[in-house]
């Protein structure tokens, strides 16, 4: 038996099969039962590898987001995909992080690139924009040749000349 | 001298007491935070990891990525589907050919469209030409960082070569581009078919010399042994694919477990590690370069017989008609406007993974059945392989970082996308 029949012969009405045009294995799970899926996916059913957590932004079309999930499981070689759609436009979603600790960079990207919250991530910072950056930029608003590209640089630059600036005076009052 | 090989060689036998804080020490319980990064030679790219420091043993150690962030993500949503191949060479920049494949595979999968069993073989070859470049890089750059310079030069001399013969075959040194969605870009030059040959051919004889100058090298022994020690279940938990995975023991390998490509009608071995160090790996790396050759060579001759084929898939929807057609037939001409202007996959989503050098590589896209990308996610091995350094750096000397970095294998395009 696989793994998505297993879970679908759980008889939860909120989970349900997808065929996708690849093959692979895909579950629909609204959020409030995500958790708990994910749990039995570890737990029972040997996914022991996250493969990848990402979303899609499918605006202007609700529900917006979708989170997409893929596991492995090198003892059963198979593979299995959720998706979840997530209401909102800054939804947030249970982390995995406890059950796959591999996925943490994974969820980090997701909120930095949609702004995706993942409750009981403890650590959930930017991955790869800076930190003070504050748009999330694979939302389909976020413009393709970017935002204030040098604003962060500016802001750099204005405070190093501060800086600069103060220690001169310092200097100044100890000679 | 004698006395200074004992002494590395104890400390290689994993003397445990000399990585614990050692309460004598003057600096003791002085914390030191200090950057490693990002513009260092050993970080393989622009890794900044903030490496808090007791003596000089690390208590904390936090990679900070993304200073090559260049958005390929979103910039294949504007693309559109077919020109964001070139973008994918640019990812994992030391072996472009499988990253080509990976997204061909993933649209493929997609379009649902057959590729000619020729197509699959030249993609075979230049998939395992390319695996052994990558792990040529991995063998010289580690290396260099763990003060065994010369190796670095005799691994690109090899890599040098093998540009020269991708050259040759594709028409370009680096960022190759030419495996495309239905197949590859160009057929076989027997020629340069005849060279690749001679220079797999000799290739396993240059692989025992690497081995003569590092595998019973004293020093890389003790740089390399029970250093970066990985369980199976960490491999797990941090999603460790690839080499990474096999040196610990886990006999799993997309090719074999999962093939694609027809890889399951090759011949070859799996090789594993056991113990999960440093050293281990490298000692996987090294027979999955004589293993590609094997491969290779198969492909080369299945190559042989299959002359005549085709190259590319006839599927117009989604492949560019062959050069000069369109000068002739009005029919290409319009298709190969459709496709250039407007090709759009159908409704959906896809992703497959192959075994790339760095481990698990695919492409996730979903497409919403218009010309425009709704996502395209870059599974990249790369990401988790950095992900895994602090667990592996907690409780080593700041010196071991260099080991771990290099033998975990990553390459900063690929990582920060």
């Amino acid at each position: 038996m696989t793994a998505s029949e297993h879970v679908l012969g759980l008889g939860w009405d909120d989970v349900s099969a997808v065929e996708e045009r690849d093959g692979m294995p895909t579950l629909q799970v609204a959020p409030q039962r995500l958790r708990e899926l994910l749990e039995i996916l570890k737990r029972d059913l040997g996914f022991e590898i996250a493969i990848l957590v990402t979303a899609v932004d499918h605006s202007p079309k609700a529900p917006r987001f979708e989170l997409v999930q893929q596991f492995l499981s090198i003892q059963n070689n198979e593979r299995l995909r959720l998706r979840c759609p997530l209401e909102g436009d800054n939804p947030s979603a249970p982390s995995c992080i406890d059950l796959w600790p591999g996925a943490a960079y994974m969820e980090r990207e997701c909120w930095d690139m949609f702004g995706i919250q993942f409750d009981g991530h403890k650590n959930l910072r930017r991955l790869l924009m800076p930190e003070a950056y504050g748009h999330h930029p694979l939302r389909k608003e976020f413009p393709h040749q970017g935002i204030e590209p040098d604003r962060l640089y500016r802001e750099w630059e204005r405070s190093r000349i501060e800086r600069a600036a103060e220690r001169e005076g310092q200097e100044g009052v100890n000679s | 001298m004698t006395n200074v090989t004992n002494k590395v060689l104890e400390y290689a036998a994993g003397n445990s007491s000399d990585l614990e804080l050692d309460p004598d020490d003057p600096l003791h319980g002085e914390l030191m935070k200090i950057n490693v990064g990002p513009q260092h030679p050993a970080t393989h790219g622009v890794l900044r990891l903030s490496v808090e420091l007791d003596g000089e043993t690390i208590v904390s150690c936090d990679p900070e990525v993304g200073y090559l962030h260049r958005g390929k993500e979103k910039t294949c949503e504007s693309l559109g589907w077919r020109k964001f191949l070139p973008h994918t060479d640019r990812l994992d920049y030391v072996q472009p050919l499988l990253n080509n494949t990976a997204y061909a595979l993933s649209l493929e999968a997609l379009a649902q469209i057959e590729v000619p069993q020729r197509a699959q073989e030249i993609r075979v070859l230049m998939m395992e030409v390319s695996r052994i470049m990558a792990h040529l890089i991995y063998l010289g750059t580690t290396a260099i960082d763990l003060g065994a310079v010369s190796m670095f030069f005799f691994t690109f001399t090899e890599r040098e070569k093998a540009y020269d013969l991708l050259d040759a075959w594709s028409g370009h040194r680096m960022n190759n581009s030419y495996i495309r969605m239905g197949g590859v870009y160009a057929d076989v030059d027997e020629a340069v078919a005849k060279s690749i040959e001679e220079w797999l051919r000799a290739f396993p004889a240059k692989i025992d010399e690497f081995e003569k100058l590092l595998t019973s090298n004293a020093i890389w022994n003790a740089r390399n042994r029970d250093v970066g020690v990985l369980s199976p279940e960490d491999c797990f938990a941090l999603s460790l694919t690839g080499p990474n995975l096999r040196g610990s023991g886990v006999e799993w390998d997309l090719r074999r477990n999962m093939p694609y490509s027809g890889y399951e009608t090759y011949d070859f071995d799996v090789p594993v590690g056991s113990a999960g160090d440093c050293f281990d790996r490298y000692l996987v790396r090294i027979e999955e370069m004589r293993q590609s050759v094997l491969i290779a060579l198969q492909a080369l001759d299945r190559l042989k017989q299959s002359k005549g084929g085709d190259f590319l898939a006839r599927d117009r929807r989604y492949v560019l008609p062959p050069h000069g057609r369109t000068h002739e037939s009005m029919e290409e001409l319009i298709f190969q406007f459709k496709v250039v202007t407007d090709m759009r996959l159908p409704k959906g989503s896809a992703y497959l993974g192959v075994e790339s050098s760095k481990g698990e590589l695919g492409f996730f896209i979903a497409s919403d059945g218009t010309s425009d990308p709704l996502r395209c996610h870059v599974r990249a091995p790369g990401l988790m392989n950095v992900q895994a350094i602090p667990q592996l750096a907690q409780g080593r000397l700041l010196s071991d970082i260099m080991a771990i970095i290099g033998s975990l294998d990553f390459v900063m395009g690929e990582v920060d996308r």
